[in-house]
C-alpha cells in the first residue's frame, strides 16, 4: 500500500508537460545535429555527449577531480564573502561611524565586475589558486554587504522599540531583534551570491586556472572535442544547480519561523 | 492596591512636535497640548486620523521626545522608553521569529527580574488565561489577528507595568473579532485597572471602552475637550443603545464636525 501511494503522489508530482517540452528540446537538437543545419555541423548529439562521458569520463579521476576543485573554490570564496560580508553589512548598517567611513569605499568598489578583478588580483596575489577564490569572493562579498545593510536600515522600528520597553539592552536587542530581523536578507543575499560565485569562477578558471570545470571546458575547445564542451557545461549547471540546493537547504534551518 | 492605583499620573504640559520629513516642509503636528491621564483609569485619545495620535503615544512611550513643553509621569522627567510603560502597537509588534512563548517571556527575561523557569510559568499561566495555551509554540505567523492581539496583551502584562498605551490595538481585526476583543479587553481592565491610554479612532470604541475621553482636534493638533464617560461598569454592548450614551455621542460628534467646518471655512 504504501509503495503504491508513493508512486501515485510521484506521478501527480510529475510535470508531464514539462517533461514533453525536455524530450522534444532533445530531439530538436538531435534532428537539427543529422541534418547539418547551419551552425550544427561540428556540435555533438546528446547520445555523443553521453558516450564521450561513459568511456572516457566517468571513471576518470581528472574528471572528477575538477569537480572538486571547482566546488572547492566556491566554497572557500563563497564561505569567505559571508563571514566578512555579513559582520561589515551589520556595521554599515547599525554603526553611524562606520557607515560614514566605509560606505563610500564599497559604493565605488561594488560597481566593478569581478572579472574586472582578474589581472590585479594575478599580481597581487602569490598563488593562482588564491587569485581564483579571491574573485569569487569579490563576486559574492559585495551582494551579501549590501543585503545585510538593507536588512538592518529596514528593520521595524516598532520591532525594536518593543524590546526597548520591555527593558532589553542595547546588546540583546542586537542578539535577540537585530540578527534575527536580518537572517531574510542574509538568506536573499546568500541566493544571489551563489549564483554569481559559480559564474564567477567558471570564467577565472578559463582565463587563470589549468584545473576545474570552467578549464575542462575550454579545453574541450582548444582541443576540438565539442563533446566535452557539451560535458562540461552540463556539468557546471549540475554543480550550480547542487550548490543551490545546498544553499536553500541552510537558509531552511536559519528560518525555522518562516516554514509555517 | 491602594498604592498600585495611585501610580502612573500622566502629566502632559504644553507639548509642541515638529514633524521633518525628507524633501517636504516640516509640519507642526502639535502644538500647545495639554493633559492629564489618570491613575487606574481608561483615557481614550481620539481624533481623526494624521493627527497626531500616534505621535503623542510615542512621546510617552520616550521614543520620540517633544520640541517644547513637558511630560512626566509622577511627577518624573519622560526620558526615553522603559519597563514601567509598555505600549501595544497599531500593526502587530510579536517578533515572527520567537514562538508565542517566547515573545512574551522577552521582557522579564530581558529585565532579569524572573528565572527562565520562572518566568515561563507566569507566562503559560498567562497564556491558559487568555486561551493561547496550544499555540505557545506557535510562530506569531501562525496565529490569526485576534490571537496575535492577545499574545501581545500578555507579553505586555507579563512584565507588571505601571502603564498601558494601545496605539488603535484592533484596527485591521475583522468586525466579529473586534467586537469580541473589545469586550475581552474591558474585562481585562477591569482586573488590572491599569492606567491606560487607549488611542482610536472609531466613536462606538471610544465611548464604549473610556472613563475618560480626550478629544484631539485643530491644526497643528491639541486636546480640544476632556468628556467624562459616566456610563455604568462593568460595561456590556447593552449601553449602546443606553440614552446616556447617545447623549454623549451627539455632543462628541457636534465637536467633531464643528472643526471641520471651522477647517473647510479656513480653506
Amino acid at each position: 500500500m504504501r509503495s503504491s501511494s508513493a508512486f501515485v503522489r510521484w506521478r501527480k508530482g510529475l510535470n508531464w508537460r514539462g517533461a514533453v517540452a525536455v524530450a522534444s528540446f532533445i530531439l530538436l537538437w538531435q534532428l537539427l545535429v543529422r541534418f547539418k543545419v547551419p551552425g550544427f555541423e561540428t556540435i555533438p548529439t546528446l547520445s555523443d555527449v553521453f558516450s564521450t562521458f561513459w568511456t572516457k569520463y566517468m571513471l576518470s579521476a581528472k574528471y572528477w577531480k575538477a569537480w572538486a576543485v571547482s566546488f572547492e573554490r566556491v566554497g572557500y570564496g563563497f564561505v569567505i564573502s559571508q563571514v566578512l560580508g555579513i559582520p561589515i553589512g551589520l556595521l554599515l548598517g547599525t554603526r553611524q561611524m562606520f557607515h560614514d567611513v566605509m560606505f563610500s569605499v564599497i559604493e565605488i568598489l561594488r560597481p566593478i565586475p569581478p572579472l574586472a578583478w582578474v589581472p590585479i588580483s594575478i599580481l597581487f596575489w602569490p598563488t593562482n589558486e588564491m587569485s581564483i577564490v579571491f574573485i569569487t569572493f569579490i563576486g559574492a562579498f559585495f551582494i551579501i554587504v549590501i543585503n545585510v545593510h538593507d536588512g538592518v536600515r529596514s528593520i521595524k522600528k516598532e520591532h525594536l522599540w518593543l524590546a526597548r520597553s520591555l527593558g532589553a539592552s542595547p546588546w540583546r536587542i542586537f542578539q535577540r531583534i537585530i540578527i534575527p530581523s536580518v537572517i531574510p536578507s542574509i538568506a536573499v543575499g546568500m541566493t544571489l551570491g551563489i549564483a554569481v560565485t559559480w559564474n564567477v569562477v567558471i570564467a577565472a578558471e578559463m582565463i587563470a586556472s589549468d584545473t576545474g570545470l570552467g578549464r575542462l571546458t575550454w579545453e574541450g575547445y582548444v582541443s576540438n572535442t565539442p563533446a566535452v564542451v557539451i560535458l562540461g557545461m552540463i556539468s557546471i549547471g549540475l554543480a550550480g544547480y547542487l550548490s543551490t540546493k545546498l544553499v536553500d537547504y541552510a537558509e531552511k534551518k536559519m528560518m525555522p519561523w518562516r516554514k509555517a | 492596591m491602594a498604592d498600585a492605583r495611585s501610580i502612573g499620573r500622566i502629566a502632559v504640559k504644553g507639548v509642541g512636535k515638529l514633524y521633518q520629513r525628507p524633501k517636504q516642509p516640516p509640519v507642526q503636528v502639535l502644538d500647545n497640548c495639554s493633559f492629564e491621564i489618570e491613575p487606574a483609569k481608561l483615557t481614550v485619545l481620539m481624533g481623526a486620523s494624521g493627527c497626531g495620535k500616534s505621535t503623542l503615544a510615542y512621546m510617552i512611550a520616550g521614543y520620540l521626545s517633544p520640541d517644547k513643553g513637558s511630560m512626566t509621569i509622577d511627577d518624573i522627567s519622560i526620558v526615553g522608553p522603559g519597563p514601567d510603560r509598555i505600549m501595544v502597537f497599531q500593526e502587530t509588534a510579536l517578533w515572527p521569529w520567537m514562538t508565542v512563548i517566547e515573545n512574551v517571556i522577552f521582557g522579564p527575561r530581558a529585565l532579569g527580574s524572573m528565572s527562565d523557569a520562572e518566568a515561563r510559568s507566569k507566562a503559560n499561566a498567562l497564556l491558559t488565561k487568555f486561551g493561547l495555551i496550544e499555540f505557545r509554540d506557535k510562530y506569531p505567523g501562525q496565529l490569526s489577528g485576534g490571537m496575535k492581539r492577545r499574545a501581545e496583551l500578555a507579553q505586555a502584562l507579563i512584565n507588571s507595568p505601571k502603564i498601558m498605551i494601545l496605539d488603535e490595538p484592533f484596527r485591521g481585526l475583522d468586525v466579529m473579532t473586534r467586537e469580541l476583543m473589545q469586550e475581552y479587553y474591558v474585562g481585562l481592565f477591569e482586573e488590572t485597572r491599569l492606567t491606560t491610554l487607549f488611542i482610536t479612532a472609531e466613536l462606538e470604541e471610544a465611548i464604549f471602552l473610556a472613563d475618560r475621553l480626550l478629544i484631539m482636534g485643530g491644526s497643528p493638533s491639541r486636546i480640544v475637550k476632556a468628556i467624562e464617560v459616566d456610563l455604568p461598569h462593568p460595561r456590556t454592548w447593552e449601553v449602546l443603545t443606553s440614552e446616556r450614551y447617545l447623549e454623549i455621542k451627539e455632543e462628541i460628534m457636534r465637536l467633531l464636525y464643528q472643526d471641520q467646518e471651522a477647517e473647510l471655512l479656513a480653506q
